[in-house]
This record gives C-alpha cells, sequence and structure tokens, in this order.
C-alpha cells in the first residue's frame, strides 16, 4: 500500500495572498469605456443617485488576477478526493461538457415555440422515459431545481392527492438517519413531522412504522425514506414498511439522494415507493455548484402522476409538444428546471447505457466497502453490517487515547490534501465521519486516503499530536468557527470593528 | 460530564428544577458537550404557552441544529434574553447561568421525567 506519498497532495508553494477587490481599488482606475450614447440623454433627477455607486475601481488585469488567485484556493474534484458522504462527489466527465456546450442546446431560449425546440423537448422527454425505467415508476417531471425542491414538489404532489380525495392530512414520518432537508421540506409543505426512531442495526424497524401508523392512522401523509440510508445502509424492510404505510392511505416517498448505490440495480417502484426525487448533480454526474446548478427531478407512480408541475412535454405523432394538466400543483421553476443539467445527465445515462449504471453502482459499493475495511482496523465502525456505497465510522478511538474529535481529525486530514468527509452527521452516531468515495476513485487515491487516516491515527495514538492547531497548510488556517457563527464579519465594514 | 441532584430530566437532556409551582427549564450538560460551541439559541417569549413533549426552540451549534423539548406544560412567565446574546453560557455554565425559561406550571407528566441516577443510567446505556 502507499504509504509514503500522500505528503505530496498538500504543501504550501506560492500560493499568493488576495485582498478583497475592494481594497485593490485604487481612486480613478477604471478597465472599461463606454461608447458614445446615440441616443439623447434622458436623465430625470428623481432617478439620479445622490452620490456614486461604492464599486471597486479596478483595472481588467487587476480583475483577471483577483478572481484567478480565489480560483487558485478551490478544492474541487478536479483537483482530489472528496470524500463527502451522501453528497456523491464524483467525477465529471469532460464530454458531458462538450455536449452540453453544442450551440443548438446552449444558445436556445427557454420561451421558443414548441416547432422550433423539438430536440430540447426530445431531450426532456427521454429524460423523464429513462429516469421512469430507472426508479420503475411511470411518470417524471424534471422542473425542480435541486434535491430539496424535488422534496418539496413530491409533497406537494402527495398533498395534492389526498386533497382530491377529500382527505386532510397532518403529519410525515421520517426516520432520524434522514438528511436535514426532509424535515425541513414536510415544514415548508405544511406538515408536521414526526421523527422515527432507526433500530440498533441502523436500519427502520418495521414494528417502530406500525406504532407510528396505528397511533396517527389516516392523519400521516406520508412517510419520506432515504435507501439506501445516510449510515450506507440499505433498509432491508422497506417493503413491509411500504404495505403498512400504504394501509392507511399514506404515500411513501424516496428521498433518492443516495442513488448511486442501487442505481440500474434495483427499482424504488419494486420496493413499494409512490414518488422519488433523483439529484443528477449526485447520481448522474451533473456538476455540484460552482460548475452549474443542481437538478432535482421528481418521478411518480401513476396515481400521482396528474398533478405533476406545468407544463409537460408531450409525444404525439412523431411531435414533440407541451401540455397544461388541469389538475397539475403548478410550476415549481421555469423552463423544464436547468436544462443544461438534463443534458448532461441525459448524455451520462446514455454514454454509460444500463450496463454500464450497474458497473457504477457495483463500483461505488466496492470503493466503499474497501476503503470501510482498511479503516475499520483503526476507526470505531458505527454499523458492522454490509455497506452500501458510503459508510460510517467515528472517533469513540481516538477521542478516548488522546482526546481527538471529529473535528480535528477533518481538519488534519486537509493537511494531508484530502476534503474532509462529512462530519458530525448524521445525527444518529456520536462524532460521525460519513465517507462515501464513489466510483470514480482510482484504488491508488482510495490507498492515499487510508494512509492519511492512519497516519492521523498514529500520531495521536502515540500522543505525538492533537491536532489543536490544524489545518496548518492552508492558505487560511484554523479558524474560530464558534466565533464565526456568533459575530459574523459580513461586510469590510464589520471587519475593521 | 455532570448530573445535578434534584433536578428532573427528559430523555432529549433538557433539565427542569421545581420551585413551588414554577418551573426552570435548560438544557443538561452532556446536552452542550455532544452539541460542541453552541451559537444560537432560539426561545419563545415570556406569556407563551408551553406542551409537555412537544418542541419549544432550537439551539445551533457548529455541528448541529437541535430542537428543545418541553419537560413540562404551562406559561411561559420569564425567558433568559441574556442568553440569546450570550450563547456560549450554555457551554460554560448549562444549569445555572444558562437557564433558559421560568415557567409556571400546569400540568408535569411526572413519568416521562427521569430522576438523575436513571438520566445518568441513560446517557450510559444510549452509549454515548
Amino acid at each position: 500500500m502507499a504509504e509514503k506519498d500522500y505528503h505530496s497532495h498538500a504543501t504550501t508553494g506560492l500560493i499568493l495572498r488576495e485582498d478583497t477587490i475592494f481594497e485593490r481599488s485604487s481612486s480613478g482606475r477604471e478597465g472599461y469605456r463606454l461608447p458614445n450614447l446615440e441616443v439623447p440623454e434622458v436623465s430625470p433627477k428623481s432617478l439620479r443617485r445622490s452620490h456614486p455607486a461604492e464599486l471597486p475601481e479596478v483595472g481588467e488585469l487587476d480583475v483577471v488576477r483577483h478572481f484567478t488567485r480565489l480560483s487558485s484556493w478551490n478544492y474541487s474534484i478536479d483537483t482530489g478526493m472528496f470524500p463527502l458522504g451522501s453528497c456523491t462527489m464524483k467525477y465529471n466527465p469532460r464530454i458531458n461538457e462538450e455536449v452540453a456546450a453544442l450551440p443548438g442546446l446552449s444558445d436556445i431560449h427557454p420561451d421558443a415555440p414548441a416547432e422550433v425546440s423539438q430536440g430540447a423537448l426530445e431531450i426532456i422527454y427521454q429524460m423523464e422515459r429513462l429516469l421512469c425505467e430507472i426508479a420503475g415508476l411511470d411518470a417524471c417531471t424534471t422542473q425542480p431545481a435541486a434535491g430539496a425542491v424535488g422534496e418539496f414538489t413530491g409533497l406537494a404532489l402527495v398533498h395534492a392527492f389526498h386533497k382530491h380525495h377529500g382527505s386532510r392530512r397532518k403529519y410525515v414520518l421520517v426516520p432520524d438517519t434522514a438528511h436535514g432537508t426532509n424535515p425541513a421540506s414536510c415544514t415548508l409543505a405544511g406538515y408536521e413531522t414526526i421523527t422515527l426512531p432507526s433500530s440498533k442495526t441502523g436500519v427502520l424497524g418495521v414494528d417502530t412504522v406500525r406504532e407510528a401508523v396505528e397511533k396517527y392512522g389516516r392523519d400521516i401523509a406520508a412517510i419520506m425514506i432515504t435507501n439506501p440510508n445516510t449510515l450506507g445502509l440499505f433498509e432491508t424492510n422497506i417493503l413491509e414498511i411500504s404495505e403498512v404505510v400504504h394501509s392507511v392511505g399514506a404515500q411513501v416517498y424516496m428521498d433518492g439522494a443516495n442513488m448511486n448505490a442501487i442505481v440500474g440495480m434495483a427499482k424504488p417502484g419494486h420496493m413499494g415507493v409512490d414518488v422519488m426525487h433523483f439529484n443528477l448533480h449526485k447520481t448522474f454526474s451533473t456538476p455540484h455548484g460552482g460548475g452549474g446548478p443542481g437538478a432535482g427531478p421528481v418521478a411518480v407512480r401513476e396515481h400521482l402522476a396528474p398533478y405533476l408541475p406545468n407544463p409537460r412535454v408531450v409525444h404525439t405523432d412523431s411531435k414533440y409538444s407541451v401540455e397544461y394538466l388541469p389538475e397539475s400543483i403548478g410550476k415549481v421553476k421555469g423552463a423544464f428546471g436547468n436544462f443544461g443539467m438534463l443534458v448532461r445527465a441525459l448524455c451520462y445515462i446514455r454514454h454509460h447505457g444500463a450496463e454500464g449504471l450497474r458497473a457504477i453502482a457495483r463500483a461505488s459499493v466496492l470503493n466503499a466497502n474497501y476503503l470501510k475495511h482498511q479503516l475499520s482496523k483503526r476507526f470505531k465502525l458505527s454499523h458492522d453490517a454490509p455497506s452500501f456505497h458510503e459508510f460510517v465510522v467515528s472517533d469513540a478511538l481516538q477521542a478516548k487515547v488522546g482526546g481527538v474529535k471529529t473535528l480535528q481529525i477533518a481538519k488534519a486530514l486537509m493537511d494531508r490534501g484530502f476534503h474532509p468527509p462529512t462530519i458530525y452527521f448524521p445525527l444518529v452516531v456520536p462524532g460521525a465521519m460519513l465517507i462515501e468515495p464513489t466510483e470514480t476513485e482510482s484504488l491508488q487515491d482510495l490507498d492515499r486516503f487510508i494512509a492519511a487516516m492512519n497516519d492521523i491515527a498514529d500520531r495521536i495514538e502515540s500522543g505525538e499530536e492533537t491536532f489543536a492547531d490544524a489545518p496548518t497548510k492552508t492558505i487560511v488556517g484554523k479558524v474560530d468557527e464558534a466565533l464565526a457563527a456568533r459575530r459574523p464579519v459580513l461586510s469590510l465594514d464589520d471587519r475593521a470593528l | 460530564m455532570s448530573v445535578l441532584d434534584g433536578l428532573r430530566y427528559t430523555k432529549e437532556h433538557e433539565w427542569l428544577r421545581l420551585e413551588n409551582d414554577t418551573a426552570v427549564i435548560g438544557i443538561t450538560d452532556f446536552a452542550q458537550q455532544s452539541l460542541g460551541d453552541i451559537t444560537f439559541v432560539e426561545l419563545p417569549s415570556a406569556g407563551s404557552n408551553l406542551i409537555q413533549g412537544e418542541t419549544f426552540g432550537v439551539v445551533e451549534s457548529v455541528k448541529a441544529v437541535s430542537d428543545l423539548y418541553a419537560p413540562c406544560s404551562g406559561e411561559i412567565l420569564e425567558m433568559n434574553q441574556a442568553l440569546i446574546d450570550s450563547p456560549e453560557w450554555l457551554n460554560e455554565d448549562p444549569y445555572a447561568k444558562a437557564w433558559m425559561l421560568k415557567v409556571k406550571v400546569s400540568e408535569i407528566k411526572e413519568g416521562e421525567l427521569l430522576s438523575p441516577e436513571d438520566y445518568q443510567k441513560f446517557v450510559e446505556e444510549s452509549g454515548h
């Protein structure tokens, strides 16, 4: 194993400090020249500024250097491993970008009529059909702009369904391992969350669900379940849970954040799921932030299809057109969602094909289990059960021996050239580190990560270091997170105080 | 971790101290330790009502946001306004300076609260 050279990833070299662009400002300097006015100047006094806008006065080169330097501080999947659990930080293939940049796709207007947008509509339509096939469900909308928008949309569909059947319901059941967005979406959609404790084995027990169903009965609108869950465990009781939930007419919502583990291998529709969202920026390799917005399409079973967001793309007589459903919940986002992301995701799915997608799921699970096996020699595993695409270790051993907690371990990883995993989540594991390598990391990179983690464990056990001052090799060293949250510096004026 | 005598506890890690029919409410030393540096606290104002077992506020730390659960029912007489400005008190002195609410008790379901001994046991057994 490559114990030797993980350090080579993190060094302090020619990293340039950078002030804010306002501090580069020099009175009278400009980087632009406006052309002469070709129309008469109309400038009513009432609309004039009383004093000039406080913009930085800088030349073009100042601007270019400022942002280029800042960009060099960024750490991304293109720089190195990013094992942020439940985020699926996989490589974003360059072919996606090439396809999305084609002028016929990047220069079209979202309001262009259907007759001249046949290609774009076909992409949306195909994407919907493929996601339905992957989900094992009947209909799909590509509108939601991200996972949480998908959750909200899904709950709005559930609400519309119950309302249509004359049923007013109050509660949504959410296991305690859920992403924080689940209860937040429930609140936003007007529901109250009932938190269900997961069992000792990390999965949701049927009896726990049955108890809640007996207690709240037909006041339950839905259950929101993530499968595999955020401990990286498959909810083995999902079929029975779905039956129990359906017995009171409630719906099963699946948070598809962790689809990477089962894409092409298992269909949520076969698990009793009625509605789910996908995160295209996770499972289907579109960029996470920075390089582009998210996308959280929602797939549903037939009985929820009448309420899907308008407009819908339909395919008749080899033509694509747009149609409005009378019972739709309305728009959740303009222009069929973030279209550029649909193009990238479609490219990814078509590029891999069904067999390729299955290979992705298998490799993501294999990578996670290899990493888990190696790390379990030095770090406490949260659950000793077969994992899917991610797993949880904690700081229990390091805290006991050297008083070193998860936060310090995460900071020490930064000095070793790795983005830390998700920390202190899921909440059910004290001192959690949720690690998801994804299928795109090579064995060599996994081994470097293991070597870095082992080095941290060694130094804690020998009493050599507590990492109280880590990170030291980053452009900004250790920050006081509590002070930053309590007294945030949000502007130059605050900083002066 | 310190558990004080004379208080009653919830499984969600709030404490309650009875002074005649007034209850003083806060979060436990274990709660502040597991949350880490607390950066924000949101509490209901005097005059509003608590219902035992239901959420009444929020504490936020660098790690997580957590709901607060009422250990009794009743009307809020006083809220610790100074704590809102100095949430770090919850880390420094959870049982005294960082009290959260004073409540005129209308009902306490004793069965849902734990004695100091039982709370200590509960925390140890839940594997923390």
